[in-house]
């Protein structure tokens, strides 16, 4: 068995009365993707946002290849090697394509405090860009406002940027909400390809895409984990049957 | 070559040409006001990369510009009465040279600006507005209440001070030192918008998130904005207050802190050159307008009203288009 990478245990956080985690388990192991699906409702964004940092948990903790960083913030969290795609693409909305990637570049290498060098004429972290921008297919929009691009672009460029970060972990906030086919299909053989990079926590809202891509599924219903297993196992264990996808789900 | 670039060049040319033929032809309160002009554009170019760039909108740049005022007043004003600013541990006597002034006017700017930043950049949109204009306040009413220095009357420092190898107090030599200092100023501010951090900056206005998702911190970025931003705006106040060998609480005003705002505005936010044409459309109304009645701030009030609701990039918007994403 591959070692684990990220280990999230016992995860609680309440909202006054509403326990929208409670105690979640969940690890995930180099080479794989680990799809986490569930309802509307089922607190899969409050899971995300403990994870990235973005919010501290009530009780439980994160560690990253063996480090707890349930403390760091999001910010540290990302130098960490964690790094996020959003659900609603989070892009600056003026700069060009090629200059969002670029910042991820940036921030990879920690070299934001240079005030006197050209970052556009920086030929490594440009080409890096670049490279990013190619695996997804966007390379030809590199030069186009943000502002401009699709909704699938957009969420194309979230990856790309994730790209350059280099992380040990990709973490992904329903990447194929709101894409279309044919963007779900291109989007699909990107993450494929990447789980060798570093794994992938995917949640998603997808049903096709998590069965397509998924190593192991979690299945998370009403805060809680109601399920782990291969995608067959999902599709065959009665809990997750009744409670999620329905008696006629193949 | 962009329009923009064009637009830049001539303003310098104009920068350049009009105070040298003024002076040839003898007319130098013109030399005097063209000055006026520059001092008041590196004010705003210090505040336009805060507010332009990093979205902070300050009301409080005041407070740098009056520091940079006051360093020039205290260290000429001790020299001027032969009495040492402190003997004790070490003898510090006041200063005339312009060089040791402005460099005490950075620092005093910077330090305040990292004790106004730290507080104020948690805080953001109009809490943050209020929060600066609070401490531009402070420091009015301090200056206003500390009769060391004045209080209420201000200082008077009799003979401008010296700059190595040159008369100061001839007008189109002071005017070209500060002109040298503008473009300094630009130049700086001009690479900083191009690098990293520029581009960590800006990211910052437009999607503080996505900075931190990339293991930026935005605080740290926009403070460090906030101090180069106050340190230039206080270079400016020490300038300020030598062009005219005058230092009063005035400098510190809220009032002031609108002025750079509007014509940072009126000439074009977030662009190089905006604060530029602003100070220079600025002081030519106050100028012409001021000429024909006192109350000519109402017709400021227009121009600004106009370029609001129908020139959203300023002049330097009307006369390059507005900026579009390049790389």
């Amino acid at each position: 068995m591959t070692e684990t990478v990220l280990d999230i245990r016992n995860l609680s956080k309440a909202y006054g009365a509403l326990e929208a985690n409670k105690d979640i388990s969940l690890d995930l192991r180099g080479g794989e993707i680990h799809g986490l699906i569930g309802p509307n409702g089922a607190g899969k964004s409050t899971f995300i946002k403990q994870v990235s940092g973005a919010e501290h948990p009530d009780h439980g903790s994160v560690a990253l290849n063996g480090v707890d960083i349930t403390a760091q913030d999001a910010v540290a969290r990302a130098r960490m090697g964690l790094a996020r795609t959003f659900q609603i693409s989070s892009l600056a909305m003026d700069y060009t394509v090629l200059q969002n990637v670029l910042l991820g570049a940036v921030g990879r290498r920690g070299r934001v405090m240079r005030f006197f060098s050209a970052i556009l004429k920086d030929t490594a972290q440009r080409d890096m860009a670049m490279q990013a921008l190619q695996r997804v297919g966007l390379a030809d929009e590199a030069h186009v406002q943000t502002a401009a691009l699709s909704h699938g672009q957009r969420r194309q460029l979230e990856v790309a940027v994730a790209l350059t970060l280099e992380p040990k972990v990709f973490l992904m906030d329903e990447p194929m909400a709101g894409l279309g086919a044919e963007g779900s299909q291109r989007l699909i053989r990107v993450l494929d390809g990447l789980r060798h990079e570093a794994p992938i926590l995917l949640v998603e809202h997808d049903m096709d895409a998590v069965f397509a891509l998924a190593d192991r599924i979690s299945v998370l219903v009403y805060g809680q984990i109601i399920a782990t297993g291969t995608p067959d196992e999902i599709r065959q264990n009665a809990d997750v049957r009744t409670a999620y996808l329905g008696d006629d789900a193949a | 070559m962009r329009r923009e670039t064009l637009v830049n060049i001539a303003t310098l040319a104009v920068l350049a040409v009009v105070p040298l033929w003024a002076n040839s032809v003898g007319e130098t309160y013109w030399v005097t006001l063209a000055t006026k002009v520059v001092i008041l554009a590196i004010a705003g170019v210090g505040l336009n990369l805060a507010l332009g760039l990093g979205g902070l909108v300050s009301f409080g740049h005041a407070a740098f510009f009056g520091l940079g005022g006051y360093a020039m007043g205290i260290l000429a004003s001790h020299l001027q009465d032969y009495v040492p600013l402190m003997e004790w541990p070490i003898l510090f006597e006041g200063s005339n040279q312009m060089p040791v002034i402005w460099i005490v006017a950075v620092i005093s700017g910077a330090l305040a600006a990292v004790l106004i930043g730290a507080l104020s950049l948690r805080t953001s949109g109009v809490y943050f507005i209020m929060i600066t204009l609070a401490f531009g306040q402070m420091l009015y009413y301090f200056a206003i209440s500390w009769p060391a220095y004045g209080g209420e009357d201000g200082l008077s420092i009799y003979v401008r001070n010296e700059f190595p190898g040159l008369n100061t107090l001839v007008p189109i030599q002071f005017y070209g030192l500060s002109f040298a200092v503008l473009l300094v100023v630009l130049l700086l501010v001009w690479r900083i918008s191009l690098s990293s951090f520029g581009l960590a900056l800006g990211a910052a206005r437009q999607n503080a998130e996505r900075l931190q998702a990339v293991g930026i911190d935005p605080f740290r970025i926009r403070l460090t904005a906030f101090v180069i931003s106050g340190a230039i705006t206080a270079l400016a106040g020490a300038m300020y207050a030598d062009l005219n060998r005058f230092v009063s609480p005035n400098m510190f005003s809220w009032q002031f802190s609108g002025e750079i705002m509007v014509f940072i505005i009126i000439g074009g936010v977030g662009r190089l050159f905006g604060p530029v044409l602003g100070a220079i459309l600025f002081i030519l109304m106050e100028h012409v307008l001021g000429g024909l009645s006192e109350f000519w701030h109402i017709y400021l009030g227009l121009v600004l009203l106009g370029v609001v609701l129908f020139a959203r990039g300023g002049l330097m918007g009307l006369l390059a288009g507005r900026e579009v994403a390049h790389d």
